[in-house]
């Protein structure tokens, strides 16, 4: 049990970064759109958005394998985009219309793609956690060698079901590697001034689960962490935790003006420690890319986002039938 | 192509605000992230982010404006190379935002009109004339339920506090860990949120579990767990997944518990959409409702009784006996009064209708038998017949499952009723230790009596 280990930042081709580059960029891109979108009043209720935590995400991902699961609470989108929705699907569920992944019945917090394991998108604090340790459960007694990516924030990491889950999933040596987004920020109250302990990876040590702080600014840092959690977990060690340090840019949600930290706290991190650009600067400096390769990559996606905003204007409201679907089922759904 | 800035909607209620300070001026270059204004709305200040590059063209709200609507446009945007002359072409060309279109809201389903004539109802008997039966206790149905469907479908598992080395508090789980193993029969620690929330979960991922609460009184340390993350998820995910899934366990008094161990949970549950809601009298309901139970598609919650676990009933000797969900049962047949209970309240409907037959008044008794969905047609059927209704249950009045059942009654046998209908409930207090009082409180067999006598002008 280590915190912060050194990464190797040569281990990753330009293909690998390219990507890392690319998926990154997207949410950012995706995530600014939405907050256009909401400020129109296309997007209703709340929103919480997900920029500059984007290599938490991204960097994980790069470690699963088919067949992994995700589970989070209601700062979602960026998960959906990392392992492979749809971003017309994901916008028009934001937008409340028949073409978003739960026909517009779910919204920005409650999303879930079967099709992708991603079992949601889920509005209450640390509920996620327990789920996420069943769905392990669920692999470890099919007997199959699938993890469950469970993420929670540092807030979430004071809830009580948060510990009953870190105690079965070790007394079960459950497939599950918890992942705390630490962005330090509570809605609006700071660690300092919720948490007791600085370091929320070690409260694992309590119940024999190891982990690790990781710097969550760097796509890299976070993929080898990963690996190392996956390996932990698949081979049958029960659970692993990470301790992600990442930072959100915007409010916790789109309706909070952010006066608990100073514009200069999140200007410093813009500049400093931004997780997209780090990988920018890795690539030109290597010469994996030129700047005309990163144009062309950022005019890519902003045809994506813009396409899946205008697929989320276009796609029409749900029936009016719909409010009554889907509250039985009549047979099981077919597993994934 | 120059774009128009947008008043933006900074809270999920802001309709209009003041754009208190630009942060920017007319030729300023802002790319992506950058503060362009602080805008006021009702609740905060907030800083407006720009989300395109460009330079600034013109700013068309001056700082100060107060009451600027959602989406008017406030600056023009110009794109790399596009002088002042783009900003007309912008200002006619673009177009209004869409507004989501406002389709009228789904007309609330009109109240059904009122039957003209008894409504249908299924009244085949649970099992045909001829079947071999045997005595068994309620316990003992339960647990061969749940075994035969165990035997029947390797995805169910049992998992709970000593459900497996000690047998069950209540010996439910009595010889499972023999037969199916530690790895389908689980002990879990005292930890009702967490383990209710893996056994949500196993069911997301494509397990059976039934989740044993010792009693329900300790399920409200995981009430979130079966309302928000079980009854719910089918909806949220249009339709894409599931909580297939029983939790059950003891519900409501057993003897001398005090306050926080003698709750009746019908009536909540029987709020929830998603769920369904099964709370049995007889061994042959409890054990033909628990199959039907393990078997459906979605959540149910399974409310037993501890006295009643020990009590023995006719149970069919057959192979594979199940009871569909939404058929009451009609113990006994009266046209003077119907009287409609559930669980443990059947004990008082039943030896109630008995004093009153020897009196002359002929109770009709119908056992709901699953609460959601419930068989509302058997009731109103019978109502159409006698007139007459009184309700029985151990939960409290206030928003009790009686009060449902009159309002159907009011609203589809209104012209029916000779007399207000009666629920008969648990008194309106905590439950008290001291024998006295405990006996106070619960519902007897006198205060149905009682009340069939106020009904039919006795």
């Amino acid at each position: 049990m280590a915190a912060q280990k050194p990464t190797k930042k040569t281990n990753a081709s330009a293909e690998e970064l390219k990507a890392y580059y690319r998926d990154m960029l997207l949410i950012r891109r995706f995530e600014e759109k939405a907050g256009q979108l909401y400020g129109m009043g296309l997007i209703g209720g709340f929103c919480h958005l997900y920029i500059g935590q984007e290599a938490v995400v991204v960097g994980l991902e790069a470690s699963a394998k088919d067949g992994d699961s995700r589970i989070t609470t209601y700062r979602d989108h960026g998960h959906m985009l990392a392992c492979g929705m749809n971003p017309d699907g994901v916008m028009a569920e934001l937008t409340g219309r028949e073409g978003g992944y739960s026909r517009g019945k779910g919204g920005s917090m409650h999303m879930f793609s079967k099709e992708k394991k991603f079992y949601g998108g889920h509005g209450i604090v640390g509920a996620n956690v327990p789920l996420g340790a069943g769905i392990a459960f669920a692999d470890k007694y099919k007997g199959n060698d699938n993890v469950t990516f469970t993420y929670f924030g540092d807030g979430a990491a004071n809830q009580g079901q948060v510990y009953e889950t870190f105690n079965m999933a070790a007394l079960w040596k459950l497939p599950v590697i918890f992942v705390i987004e630490n962005n330090q920020y509570a809605m609006g109250t700071s660690q300092q001034r919720s948490t007791s302990s600085a370091e929320i990876w070690e409260r694992g040590k309590a119940f024999g689960i190891p982990g690790e702080a990781v710097d969550g600014m760097d796509v890299l840092a976070v993929k080898d962490a990963g690996e190392r959690a996956v390996k932990h977990c698949r081979s049958g060690d029960g659970p692993y935790i990470l301790e992600i340090k990442t930072y959100r840019y915007r409010g916790h949600s789109m309706s909070d003006p952010a006066k608990y930290r100073t514009r200069e706290e999140v200007q410093k991190m813009r500049d400093e420690r931004d997780p997209i650009e780090q990988v920018r600067n890795i690539l030109l400096e290597n010469k994996h890319a030129t700047e005309d390769d990163l144009k062309a990559i950022d005019k890519e996606i902003k045809k994506i986002v813009n396409d899946s905003a205008e697929f989320a204007k276009e796609s029409p409201e749900p029936a009016a039938e719909e409010l009554w679907t889907d509250i039985y089922a009549t047979e099981v759904p077919q597993e994934a | 192509m120059a774009t128009e800035i947008l008043m933006p909607a900074l809270s999920p209620t802001m309709e209009e605000g003041t754009l208190a300070k630009w942060l920017v001026k007319e030729g300023d270059t802002v790319s992506s992230g950058d503060i362009m204004a602080e805008i006021e709305t009702d609740k905060a200040t907030m800083e407006f982010e720009a989300v395109d590059e460009g330079t600034i063209g013109k700013i068309l709200i001056a700082a100060g404006t107060e009451g600027v609507k959602v989406n008017t446009p406030i600056a023009v945007l110009l794109e790399e190379g596009e002088d002042a002359s783009a900003i007309d072409s912008a200002s006619s060309a673009a177009p209004a935002p869409a507004e989501p279109s406002k389709s009228e809201p789904a007309a609330a389903k009109p109240a059904e009109a009122k039957a003209p004539a008894a409504p249908k109802t299924d009244t085949t008997p649970d099992w045909p004339e001829g079947t071999k039966l045997k005595q068994q206790t309620v316990r003992e149905a339960l647990r061969d339920a749940m075994a035969e469907e165990m035997r029947r479908d390797e995805d169910v598992f049992l998992m709970g506090e000593e459900v497996a080395e000690y047998q069950g508090a209540y010996k439910i789980s009595q010889g499972l860990l023999d037969e199916f193993g530690s790895k389908r029969i689980i002990d879990t620690p005292i930890t009702e949120h967490g383990f209710a929330g893996i056994g949500v979960g196993a069911a997301f991922g494509g397990l059976r579990p039934i989740v044993e609460f010792m009693t329900w009184n300790f399920a409200m340390q995981a009430i979130d767990h079966i309302l928000n993350s079980a009854a719910k998820t089918l909806y949220m995910s249009g339709g894409q997944m599931g909580a297939p899934m029983v939790f059950r366990g003891p519900n409501g008094a057993a003897a001398r518990v005090g306050a926080q161990h003698s709750q009746d949970y019908a009536a909540w549950y029987m709020q929830i959409p998603g769920l369904k809601v099964v709370m049995p009298y007889s061994a042959s309901d409890a054990k033909g409702l628990m199959k039907t139970a393990i078997r459906d598609p979605n959540p149910v919650v399974f409310l037993e009784n501890e006295i009643m676990y020990g009590k023995s009933f006719d149970v069919p000797d057959v192979e594979d006996y199940t009871v569909p969900f939404g058929k009451a049962r009609i113990w006994r047949e009266g046209s003077d009064v119907t009287i409609v209970s559930f669980g443990i309240g059947m004990t008082y409907a039943l030896q109630a209708a008995d004093k009153l037959a020897e009196e002359g008044i002929e109770a009709e008794v119908i056992d709901l038998r699953t609460l959601r969905p419930m068989d509302t047609a058997s009731i109103i059927k019978s109502v159409m017949k006698t007139n007459r209704c009184v309700t029985v249950e151990e939960g409290w009045p206030q928003g009790s499952v009686g009060n449902y059942i009159s309002s159907v009654i009011m609203q589809e046998a209104f012209d029916y009723l000779d007399a207000p209908v009666i629920n008969c409930t648990g008194k309106d207090v905590p439950m008290p230790y001291a024998a006295n009082l405990e006996k106070l409180a619960l519902l007897t067999t006198d205060d149905v009596i009682a009340a069939v006598k106020q009904v039919t002008y006795k």
